[in-house]
């Protein structure tokens, strides 16, 4: 079983809920998706076994073989190649800018002289490690690196499905969380009772919905703010999951690094019950 | 005429709140909202939209299933999985490359121009705003954002405005890239945990790239002084200016539930640390 932590809105606690819901269960892989900003790490402190590095593949041109024709730069989709073709006083240049590249391959498919290869660009670092029996893994983009759904993508192929595999998705609605939610068999959507809150949930319900991925939502500091997401939810049939209140402790104890559980046990068997909850729900699905 | 952008690394900091009150307090300003795929602004800047445009970018790949002879081409050449055993484009997975219509030998497969979202120029009572909706789970949301900072920049030289405030996404990717390009200062606000202080570390490297003024504040800083303490070290130790510390304080809730920024609700010590946090900022 795959569930992915998703949120729309950042900062409600999508983390917070997917690492106490793995600290609960057992035969868990944790996987921080959340590649621009990883923070599981910070609670769960595993201990990395294997650190590797993650690439994607960009053209090299051989300008020994290039004759400046333009055809990579027509094809690429995304302008990541220029050519300013030969003239009287200049050879012509080509320009990579491997920041817009998405490594389709398209340019050194197409191009005639056969003069572009691919090769691998650096792009951040996936670790692995343990915490008890939990396997942990997070990618972690390299700072000045635009995209994170290559890197979001390679730390799913260590999906293992004989595991409870819990995903750490980031925050939004766009191109990085679909990447990390796509092919769950469930979602928790942790939101926060405030009209921010509200609105994002709408935008991350609208998401889900589209990906056709069943879901449920945790009220997260469910005392504050007002009652319009409970209203939200009663009225299009969501289900909520679990509500946990805004607590000065839990708030200290997060601040330092510290899981709910670790300060309220209590909150185990809340957790466990959402995990069942759950099961059922992708059942009746 | 000065580009202030509001980020955080960290969701969740109260990047929007501060923004909000910065509507309030500034005068001869452009406010615009980068957070193009969770957008929450308009929420206390209640905007009056007059000008909306598609936003169009990237495209989709369309199968005519009565051209598609079933050869495969186009899924061995697919680098995104985009294209289903059944010869249907996943659309999600679509990265709109086009090779699949390059290479497919019975002209079978179009490409199709997304509309990717809309942006708008809206009226508020705290003066013109320029914002943005990306369609639901659609890419391109750096572009996006780099569309609108070009109209809002385009809106403040015409109107010989003073500012430019901007609300910026979280993380560090590209549309935290597309926020900071051309702004004057990075104004990053934080909160007093690892995680505040991990995220803000991150986005502190990814500004400092962009060689512009970056600063910090501390929000909710109360929760845990020691944590503030240590953000504000580390700051120090890397030259970033710490230019407030904002108290937890339940008005804010309160003020945003009834839409108000925080400045124009009622007295309170939160307000009068983002006031004072403008007075640093704004010359």
């Amino acid at each position: 079983m795959i569930i992915s932590v998703a949120s729309g809105k950042g900062g409600t606690g999508k983390t917070t809920v997917a690492v106490n819901l793995a600290l609960a269960l057992k035969n868990i892989q944790f996987l921080d998706c959340d590649v621009e900003e990883p923070n599981a790490h910070i609670f769960l402190k595993p201990t990395i076994v294997k650190k590797k590095k993650a690439h994607v593949l960009v053209p090299e041109i051989d300008e020994l073989k290039c004759n400046y024709c333009g055809k990579c730069m027509e094809v690429c989709a995304y302008h990541a190649i220029a050519v300013l073709p030969a003239s009287e006083n200049n050879k012509g240049n080509v320009l990579v800018f491997s920041n817009l590249c998405h490594g389709c391959g398209a340019c050194s498919l197409l191009c005639p002289r056969v003069a572009i290869k691919e090769v691998e660009k650096e792009i951040g670092v996936i670790e692995i490690g343990k915490k008890s029996e939990m396997q942990f893994i997070q990618g972690c983009l390299n700072i000045g690196e635009a995209m994170s759904p290559p890197l979001i993508r390679q730390v799913k192929e260590h999906i293992d499905s004989a595991r409870t595999v819990i995903i750490d998705a980031p925050p939004g609605t766009s191109c990085p969380v679909i990447t990390a939610v796509k092919g769950s068999d469930f979602c928790v959507l942790v939101t926060e009772p405030t009209p921010f809150g509200l609105n994002d949930l709408i935008l991350a319900v609208e998401v889900l919905r589209k990906l056709e991925i069943p879901f449920g939502v945790v009220i997260n500091r469910a005392d504050i703010g007002d009652g319009k997401v409970e209203d939200y939810c009663c009225k299009e049939g969501i289900i909520v999951l679990m509500r946990i209140p805004f607590s000065k402790e839990i708030a200290k104890a997060y601040s330092c690094g510290k899981t709910i559980l670790s300060i309220s046990p209590e909150f185990n068997r809340d957790f466990q019950d959402m995990y069942v909850r759950i099961g059922t729900l992708i059942n009746k699905n | 005429m000065k580009q202030i952008l509001v980020i955080s690394g960290k969701g969740g900091t109260g990047k929007t709140i501060v923004t909000g009150s910065f509507a309030a307090l500034s005068k001869n300003k452009v406010m615009v909202d980068c957070d193009v795929d969770a957008a929450d602004l308009h929420l206390l800047l209640h905007p009056d939209i007059k000008e909306r445009h598609e936003f169009r970018a990237g495209s989709t790949a369309v199968i005519k299933n009565n051209l598609c002879k079933e050869c495969g081409k186009c899924i061995q050449t697919c680098r995104f999985g985009a294209i289903t055993s059944g010869f249907k484009i996943e659309s999600f997975s679509c990265e709109g490359c086009g090779l699949c219509s390059r290479v497919c030998s019975y002209n079978a497969i179009i490409m199709e121009e997304n509309i990717a979202g809309e942006w708008f120029i809206s009226d508020t009572k705290y003066g013109p705003f320029v914002h943005a909706k990306l369609g639901i789970a659609e890419e391109n949301s750096g572009k996006l954002v780099a569309k609108i900072r070009q109209v809002a920049r385009e809106l403040a030289e015409k109107q010989a405005l003073d500012y430019v405030i901007i609300d910026g996404p979280p993380g560090i990717g590209c549309p935290v890239i597309a926020s900071l390009s051309g702004v004057d200062c990075a104004l990053i606000v934080t909160e007093p945990t690892l995680s505040g202080l991990h995220d803000a570390q991150r986005v502190i490297q990814v500004a400092k790239q962009f060689n512009i003024s970056v600063k910090l504040v501390v929000n909710k800083y109360d929760l845990n002084l020691k944590m503030t303490t240590i953000i504000e070290e580390s700051c120090y130790q890397q030259g970033v200016p710490v230019i407030g510390r904002i108290p937890f304080d339940k008005t804010v809730v309160q003020a945003l539930v009834e839409g108000n920024t925080v400045v124009d609700y009622i007295q309170c010590a939160s307000g009068d640390a983002i006031k004072r946090i403008w007075e640093e900022l704004k010359d």
